[in-house]
């Protein structure tokens, strides 16, 4: 971070980018499953430079009861970024920015978790983000599926979710802060591989009809690249020394 | 009996074909698909999955080990280490005759107190329903308790009780398992303890191994000898 030129080559004549990937290319992911002994579930996910921790509590009680439902378990989010985690010192309470993400990631994971099994309850996911850069909400919804795996919510799917754009007239996969800043279009993209639906759509710039097509198909083929990491998190995990 | 087990994750195809649904999977079109991290089983006509993970949800019939958290002048709450309370009714400890005002509940189970319970009912729409008057059920006087997974509280038991026998055996120790990961061991030795103790935090943490009842019988024993 920081040590970035201001002014760069977003994507040069060879096809390669500002941090020398290639335009179908995804940042380094690793995904770590259980790393929070007392949370019920949890995962940390390093996306690049970006580095998030979720932890999961429930299905347990709903507090104030009002907010409990008698035919389906509730989830509620909280996706808040430290005040260390960008470059100018955060204020850590909820900003609007904040607020949003948390909704959008807890409607993104809703299709997936069944949590009509538990009515009456809640189930709580804390996303903290440690450092960010750009691409925060996808790699906080594919941490947090894991780490709601790891609890044991039953889920029809994992979600995985990964980022496309358009930087200098192309379509990249994976835009990172700097090409989020100086690009022409971002699209964060929440899939369930298995089942082969979406759960986030999220578009910021221009496209045409044509480029928004690609930039599905190019954000879906992340999200691919992105689940087989979220896989092997918990396989390694829960089967890491046994054999199969 | 090896019916193609197979590690599962959330989404993982189990199978495919005219299978009866049971815990843990999902039809969706005619691909079953698992909703849990675990151990897929298919049978001749169903298939399911053993959870490797998640909190207890009660079942009837299950035996529970619960905790007094408070109580009412009708009935006491217990935890269960689940997401929901044990409701417990004073009716079941003083019999029919109980009455509100004569008789206090304080006098038969405090708060904190660990109580061996069965679960009598429970459906999505309430609480469940806590009793305690059966035989083997009732306040826990004596014992220590440790805190297992609920998912792991069937590799505890092993296969027809194999697992736990082997422990009882080499300690001499009593050990009540409620199907809600809590376990209640009492011992005459300290020694028997501390070795009942470990072993079962052993197969809680190695619950996925192969030949555990081995390595904890030879565990076990190592310990007897020195």
């Amino acid at each position: 971070m920081g040590g970035r030129e201001a002014t760069m080559v977003l994507l040069d004549e060879n096809g390669i980018r500002c941090d020398g990937r290639k335009i179908d290319e995804t940042r380094k992911i690793t995904i770590k499953a259980g790393v929070l002994k007392n949370a019920d579930g949890s995962a940390y996910i390093e996306f690049g430079d970006n580095k998030i921790l979720v932890g999961i509590f429930g299905p347990r009680d709903v507090h104030p009861k009002h907010m409990s439902d008698t035919d389906t378990g509730i989830l509620r989010v909280r996706y808040h970024m430290e005040p260390f985690s960008v470059t100018e010192r955060k204020n850590p309470a909820p900003s609007r920015r904040e607020i949003e993400i948390s909704k959008v990631i807890k409607e993104a994971l809703e299709p997936a978790v069944m949590l009509e099994k538990f009515p009456r309850t809640a189930v709580d996911v804390f996303i903290e983000v440690l450092q960010a850069d750009g691409g925060t909400r996808c790699a906080a919804l594919s941490a947090a599926s894991v780490a709601l795996a790891d609890a044991g919510i039953p889920m029809r799917d994992l979600v995985a979710a990964c980022a496309s754009g358009k930087v200098a007239d192309t379509i990249v996969l994976d835009v990172n802060n700097e090409e989020d800043q100086a690009g022409q279009a971002d699209m964060p993209i929440g899939y369930m591989p298995n089942l082969k639906k979406i759960t986030l759509l999220q578009l910021d710039g221009i496209l045409t009809p044509e480029e928004y097509k690609k930039c599905v198909e190019v954000g879906v083929n992340g999200c691919k690249i992105v689940y087989e990491l979220q896989k092997k998190a918990l396989t390694d995990k829960y089967f890491g020394n046994g054999s199969d | 009996m090896e019916n193609k087990r197979k590690y599962v994750i959330p989404g993982d195809l189990v199978t495919t074909g005219p299978f009866r649904p049971e815990q843990n999977v999902i039809l969706e079109g005619n691909k079953i698909i698992s909703t849990s991290i675990g151990i897929s089983e298919i049978y001749d006509d169903s298939v399911r999955v053993i959870p490797l993970t998640g909190k207890y949800i009660p079942k009837i019939d299950d035996l529970v080990i619960g905790k007094v958290l408070s109580h009412t002048s009708l009935s006491w709450e217990l935890d269960i280490n689940s997401c929901y309370v044990g409701f417990l009714p004073a009716q079941d400890v003083f019999g029919r005759d109980f009455s509100a005002h004569a008789d206090e509940l304080a006098s038969k189970l405090k708060t904190g107190d660990l109580v061996a319970a069965r679960i009598a009912n429970f459906d999505r729409t309430r609480d469940p329903l806590i009793t305690i008057s059966d035989r083997d059920l009732g306040k826990i006087d004596s014992g220590t308790l440790v805190k297992i997974s609920p998912s792991k509280v069937p590799r505890l038991i092993g296969k027809r009780g194999t697992m736990i026998q082997t422990i009882e055996m080499a300690t001499d120790a009593a050990i009540t398992i409620g199907q809600n990961g809590w376990v209640v061991v009492s011992c005459e030795s300290h020694e028997g303890l501390l070795k009942a103790k470990k072993a079962i935090q052993m197969v809680n943490e190695k619950a996925h191994v192969a030949n555990l009842t081995d390595q904890v019988k030879k565990m076990l024993e190592s310990k007897s000898e020195s």
